[in-house]
């Protein structure tokens, strides 16, 4: 049956080729797969209008087809064409099954709201499965931008016209440049102009006249950008007996000095986004290793099921995700105290439980919560399965903060730096400001003297391990945006908080987060020297050495607690 | 006092006959019945009770140092694992030009990763006799160094079982690491012989079971006899309250190195013994996990008892075998919920638990 | 006191009992065709290989409903190696001692399966091992069903120097011995097509790694210096995610730099929000997406099997078909599941693979395939952009290596070596 209609619409194409375009062959190679449409034969008489018989062929299924279609949607001017290869690069450009037609589709609460492609008219809601998808690959995608970024620069929006230039810069052709040259004049934008300019003048780098290179170089020397210290690196270029292949000094100098200059500042970006990628690491060690903090350091009891209270709370965002799909953002935002919450309570249930019975015990503690772990582990793979679970990531907290050329920060890197101090401030609050800190660090320094002030010490060992816990949830909320959510997510990460939490020096907020984020810059500077392996020996073993010089890490305790 | 120890040894000597009855039993069957029949052993069985006797031997190397001296270390696979490298290098080195690359000299991972000539850490390994002192050189060695600093600066407690954790998971990384030298994630495997004979043949296989459970029982006897030296004595006081062995005028450093050595040493051999019997050795004998697993095995043996972890050892690892295979879901189950019961109920273990039985208890 | 002694004696001797009990031979074997599956269920493994238990099973099932096998029905035998390597070779020890299987379906990653070889070459069993894997192997007792690197790599790689036009080349993988070799074959053969070696970066990470930061940074950096750039991903499991994320999140655009990975299946992508990959790319013999007959069929009856209709399928699933398909004619060819006699009769069987062709069982072990290239598209499926257009048959000895180039296998007289070096003519590295 499935090879009949294969055949069928394998037939009907190559008919409609005939008729329309006898010149073109069909592309043999992979063309139909996915979503070869079905064509009804109508729409092979609408040849006359150039937009309508470009917008029929971009449907059809050969990839060849729809390249050749695209282009000559891009020509017809057609005030439709933009939206709809704009529609098309970013994939939603749908067909309706049962219409044939062209629309955008936009998801949304219910459905997916479409318009028709070709007169932006509102078409209402419908179901996914009433749509099926135009693909589209890499070397279409490629061509697309370039010919929408031509396009784009009679846009009304500067940044859209910013952006536009910028995709020009490393693939600007005789062509281009002429088009560049119309738009420069009627400009008003610094930035798209200092673009453009930025373009003709890597241009003029190829230029017969030397006092024009030279002027080039010195426009480009100011610039950051990565295409101008290439173009610049290959004029220093030697051959293979070590002359240089330019054979013009004066330019070879010049081009050295303007690469010296361009490659300080590239080493000043590198070694701030280097130092921004350690931060972030050691945000991520920092929020691991908190809630650690609290339960090790403040309680003495020593957690190993802490990683697996993260994983709980990576599994809670992706629960919410699930219960409100349509609303990615806020269901991560909401995860946070949900999280919270609900790995407090299995905390508070495992010190009510088992904890208690075995205080005065850390190393007994030690064995039952790894314990713990393992039945934790466990229960989550027989519910949701062994397999990762997938975890959206907000739009807001996708890409790139983008500087220059040279240097652009994560947004996610970014938000979990600022959420691990907020964190931290919080959780200093909360010991410092509240009744509940109040108790906690009372009970800390000496058990049986809060106990005679009437502290319920049994109380507070149950809401601090529950606020150690709800930590870690809160924790793994943060982890579920960068790695796998998966049954394994907890023990990834145990060795390494509990590496930060004892070289911070035990029962320490401040220990922590000091050594957390050295920890981390630290990696981070090894990695290029040593590798990603080597780096994290070498922090190991300077943890192994270091606690021997000092056993009780870098801001120990100090007084009667300390020997507790 | 003294009949504290006689009634222990009860205990243990039953353990210790069951032992010496298994050993003569196996290779006993095996000679007079014929292969067909149900009283022999086959080779599947004669590895694994192999493979369980040097658990147990593992297991009751981490009693010495935590149920006497009070060292909860987190990485004592470690030294198993060391042990086992050494014995994996000897074998290795055994292959000979029966390699897959026919090379007379390097390993098969070598010549695939371009090593143009052996790396001097695996000279001297096709010999027999140097491979035998490094199976408790290597480990022996780890823990002198690491126990010296340790113990030297005094780390203690839950500080010290969590960078004895640290230093295997780094050994785990570096060992994975091709550019090592130890075959990486792959590690050593295809083992042909063992001092010319084939380690496949069931004669040597028994043999190695039969080794094993020597050793289990030298180890056992020997232990027993240190734990009740004047040593031994200091060692267990240690474990009791360090400071006051201290302000007696002992230097608990060295009594702490001295056994945490020589327990590394007893894992690196039940390490070596390992490996052939099983017949591969990978990095990931250095996982954390893996520790913790011996440490489980104590845990629900009894520590403090050294019979108590061959029990335990033995135990788990016969619940295991039976376990993955009915109900691989439950196994992680059953494991951390005996944790768990054993830990707060039973904190002396199956051992305390028949002491408790019979009416008298270590106090 | 006594008494405990007297307890603790009845259960030794009641643990040794079981042990004998264990071992004793189970007089029913004969009724049935026992296969073995193994698989690891549980540990970190357990994620990719459940899923192929559960074909094994599926395919056993269905082969019975077709009357079994020489007459008999086929009993699966299911064991659980949890992802722990010396128990892989306890466990096909006790595959083939205990249960007798006729055949052993299972491992997937490579150290598993080298744990195991010694085993089956020892007790001369059959097991098919279903993974695209390093080569450099061929042994009389194993088949392997997967891609070998000529399979699978260097497909990938002519796809992106011809039709990306990629000069620089960025080979990234886990640190084990699958991408080590892989990149070394690569190494080699880029250089051969005249890549320049300042315009080959190698980088490796350890399983499971997280932190792709500096590296996607750096190969952001190697592939913004003017010439086509593309990544060719070896990087394992796990590890996956992470990276796809950052490679995103850095705006590294498959456009601007395109990955193509060896170990990103339908099944991985499952567990990833596909936004950020829909564009990279994978090669395989295999895509769940390939328009046959035969592959609706069987995603239709792998959907009525797990009772799931989300489920994927993926390409060592096509292998295990394959294979198991393979064995169950090469059985019926020989008249017989002993060993020998089907490890004779299974070289030169043909079985039809799931994309429109038919395999054939090669006499160096390995077997002919088709590759593909796909696209990530954001339904977490493949399109196809590239095919070869005929079987590939698969290669077990790398011509691209040095130590390897003189080496071939082949299980037929006279030369019946799976490690024959045709330079000195002389057959190494065999048990037997």
């Amino acid at each position: 049956m499935k090879a009949n209609s294969f055949t069928w619409r394998m037939s009907l194409l190559a008919l409609l080729m005939l008729c329309v375009r006898p010149a073109i062959a069909l592309d043999e190679s992979t063309a139909e797969t996915a979503d070869s449409q079905e064509v009804s034969e109508q729409q092979a008489e609408t040849v006359l209008d150039p937009f309508a018989d470009a917008l029929a062929r971009l449907l059809l299924g050969s990839m060849k087809e729809r390249g050749q279609a695209s282009e000559q949607l891009s020509l017809t001017g057609h005030p439709a064409a933009l939206p709809i290869l704009e529609a098309l690069l970013d994939g939603s450009l749908y067909v309706l099954r049962d219409k044939q037609t062209a629309v955008i589709a936009t998801e949304s609460g219910q459905g997916y709201r479409i318009a028709e492609a070709s007169t932006g008219a509102d078409l209402g809601l419908v179901e996914r499965s009433d749509l099926s998808k135009v693909n589209i690959t890499n070397s279409l995608r490629t061509k697309l931008r370039k010919k929408i970024a031509l396009l784009q620069l009679q846009s009304d929006d500067a940044s859209v016209r910013l952006s536009a230039v910028n995709a020009m810069v490393k693939t600007a052709d005789a062509k281009t440049l002429e088009l560049l040259k119309e738009f420069e004049s009627t400009e008003t934008d610094e930035d798209v102009l200092s673009s453009m300019h930025l373009i003709f003048a890597l241009n003029d780098l190829q230029n017969n006249d030397r006092s024009v290179r030279l002027n080039a170089m010195d426009t480009l020397k100011e610039y950051n950008s990565l295409e101008a210290y290439n173009r610049l690196s290959v004029l220093v270029e030697k051959d293979s007996a070590g002359n240089f292949i330019e054979q013009d000094v004066e330019v070879i100098k010049k081009a050295q000095s303007a690469l010296k200059k361009i490659e300080a500042r590239l080493q000043f970006y590198n070694s701030v986004e280097t130092m921004f990628f350690g931060l972030s690491l050691g945000a991520v060690l920092v929020l691991a290793a908190i809630g650690l903090a609290i339960t090790f350091g403040v309680m003495g009891v020593i957690n190993m099921a802490h990683g697996e209270l993260m994983m709980l709370g990576a599994y809670t965002t992706y629960v919410m995700q699930q219960i409100m799909p349509n609303h990615i953002g806020l269901s991560v935002i909401l995860a946070i105290p949900a999280a919270f919450m609900i790995s407090a309570l299995v905390g508070v249930a495992i010190e009510r439980g088992i904890i208690r019975f075995l205080y005065g015990r850390p190393l007994e503690t030690l064995l039952a919560t790894f314990g713990i772990s393992l039945f934790l582990q466990q229960t989550v793979r027989s519910i949701f399965s062994p397999l990762n679970r997938s975890v959206t990531t907000p739009e807001w907290m996708s890409g790139s903060w983008q500087i220059n050329d040279f240097l652009s920060l994560t947004w996610n890197r970014f938000y979990i730096v600022l959420f691990c101090l907020l964190v931290f401030a919080a959780l200093l609050q909360i010991l410092k400001k509240t009744r509940l800190g109040l108790e906690v660090r009372a009970v800390a320094q000496n058990r049986n003297m809060a106990k005679a002030m009437g502290i319920p010490t049994a109380r507070v060992d149950a809401m601090t391990f529950g606020l150690g816990s709800g930590i870690a949830g809160v924790a793994g909320v943060a982890l579920s945006q960068i790695t796998n959510v998966g049954p394994n997510l907890g023990q990834s990460y145990i060795v390494d908080s509990f590496m930060v939490v004892v070289f911070g020096g035990v029962g320490n907020l401040w220990g922590t987060l000091v050594a957390g984020f050295s920890l981390g810059i630290a990696n981070k500077m090894l990695e290029p020297h040593a590798g990603a392996v080597l780096a994290k020996i070498l922090v190991l073993v300077f943890i192994i050495l270091f606690i021997q010089k000092r056993p009780r890490g870098l801001f120990p305790q100090k007084g009667r607690a300390a020997e507790a | 006092m003294k009949s504290l120890f006689i009634s222990n040894d009860k205990t243990a000597n039953v353990v210790l006959f069951s032992l010496i009855a298994l050993i003569v039993l196996v290779p006993l069957c095996n000679a007079i019945f014929p292969s067909a029949s149900a009283l022999h052993f086959s080779a599947y069985t004669v590895s694994l009770l192999g493979k369980y006797l040097t658990f147990a031997l593992l297991g009751l190397s981490l009693d010495l140092v935590w149920g006497y001296c009070g060292i909860l270390a987190l990485g004592h696979g470690a030294f198993f694992a060391l042990g086992g490298y050494a014995m994996g290098m000897y074998l290795m080195r055994q292959i000979g030009e029966r390699g897959v690359y026919g090379d007379p000299v390097l390993p098969d991972f070598m010549v695939f990763l371009d090593w143009k000539e052996l790396p001097w850490y695996w000279y001297g390994f096709d010999q027999f006799w140097f491979a035998l002192p490094m199976v408790l050189f290597a480990p022996g060695v780890l823990a002198f160094v690491f126990g010296w600093l340790a113990f030297r600066s005094r780390v203690t407690g839950v500080y010290l079982s969590i960078i004895t954790q640290a230093l295997t998971y780094a050994l785990m990384l570096a060992f994975f690491r091709n550019e090592m030298g130890f075959g990486g994630n792959n590690g050593l495997t295809d083992f042909k012989d063992i001092l010319g004979f084939n380690i496949q043949s069931e004669a040597v296989r028994v043999t190695l079971f039969m080794i094993s459970g020597l050793a289990l029982i030298g180890a056992f006897l020997l232990s027993r006899w240190i734990a009740c030296t004047k040593m031994g004595r200091v060692v267990t006081a240690v474990r009791d309250h360090e400071a006051r062995v201290r302000f007696l005028g002992y230097r608990v450093e060295m009594f702490k190195l001295w056994i945490f050595v020589f327990a590394a040493m007893l894992a690196g051999i039940a390490g070596a013994l390992y490996v052939p019997q099983v017949g591969i050795i990978n990095p990931s004998e250095f996982s954390p996990l893996n520790s913790l697993e011996i440490v489980v095995w104590v845990a629900i043996g009894g520590r403090g008892t050294l019979y108590g972890a061959i029990i335990g050892a033995l135990l788990v690892n016969y619940g295991k075998t039976v376990l993955t295979g009915l109900l691989p879901e439950i196994w992680l189950f059953t494991l951390g919920a005996t944790f768990i019961l054993v830990t707060v109920f039973m904190p002396n273990g199956l051992a305390g638990l028949l002491l408790k039985k019979g009416g008298e208890r270590r106090t | 006191m006594k008494k405990l002694a007297k307890n603790l004696k009845l259960l030794s001797i009641a643990a040794v009992a079981s042990f004998f009990s264990v071992t004793a031979p189970t007089a029913s074997a004969e009724e049935t065709i026992k296969v073995g599956v193994l698989h690891s269920l549980s540990g970190t493994m357990a994620i990719s290989e459940t899923t192929l238990k559960d074909t094994m099973l599926m395919l056993i099932e269905e082969q019975n409903k077709k009357g079994g096998l020489l007459g008999k029905k086929l009993e699966p035998v299911v064991v659980d190696p949890a992802s722990n390597w010396p128990l892989f070779a306890e466990k096909a020890r006790e595959l083939l001692t205990k249960d007798k299987v006729a055949a052993i379906f299972g491992c997937w990653t490579s150290v598993s399966r080298k744990s195991v070889l010694p085993v089956v070459e020892e007790l001369n069993g059959l097991l098919f091992y279903p993974v695209q894997y390093e080569g450099e192997e061929s042994s009389k007792n194993v088949f392997y069903t997967g891609a070998a690197p000529n399979q699978q790599a260097i497909p990938a790689v002519d796809y992106l120097m011809n039709d990306f036009g990629a000069e620089r080349w960025v080979l990234a993988g886990t640190d084990y011995v699958y991408p080590r070799t892989t990149n070394k074959i690569l190494e080699a053969y880029l250089k051969a097509k005249g890549v320049d070696e300042k315009d080959i970066m190698i980088n490796y990470t350890p399983f499971g790694h997280s932190d792709w930061q500096s590296i996607v940074s750096d190969i952001k950096k190697f592939g913004s210096a003017g010439k086509k750039t593309a990544v060719v991903s070896t990087i394992n499991g796990d590890a996956n995610i992470p990276f796809y994320k950052e490679l995103g999140n850095q705006g590294i655009s498959s456009e601007d730099i395109p990955v193509v990975a060896f170990s990103v299946g339908e099944e991985e992508l499952s567990g990833i929000d596909t936004k950020p990959l829909v564009g990279h790319l994978a090669a395989w013999n295999y895509f769940m997406s390939v328009d046959t007959t035969k592959n609706a069929a069987f995603i239709k009856q792998w959907h009525e099997f797990i009772k799931n209709p989300k489920r994927v399928t993926n390409d060592p699933m096509e292998a295990h078909y394959i294979g198991f398909n393979m064995w169950v004619k090469a059985v019926e060819k020989a008249g017989t599941t002993d060993p020998d006699a089907v490890q004779k009769a299974i070289i030169g069987v043909e079985a039809p693979n799931l994309t429109g062709g038919i395999s054939k069982m090669l006499p160096n072990h390995h077997i002919t395939k088709p590759v593909l290239i796909g696209e990530i598209q954001d339904n977490g499926q493949f399109l196809t952009v590239w095919q070869t257009n005929k079987l590939v048959p698969g290669d077990a000895w790398s011509d691209f290596l040095p130590e390897s180039k003189p080496i071939i296998a082949d299980w037929t007289p006279p030369i019946l070596c799976g490690n024959f070096n045709t330079e000195t003519k002389k057959c190494s590295g065999q048990n037997y």
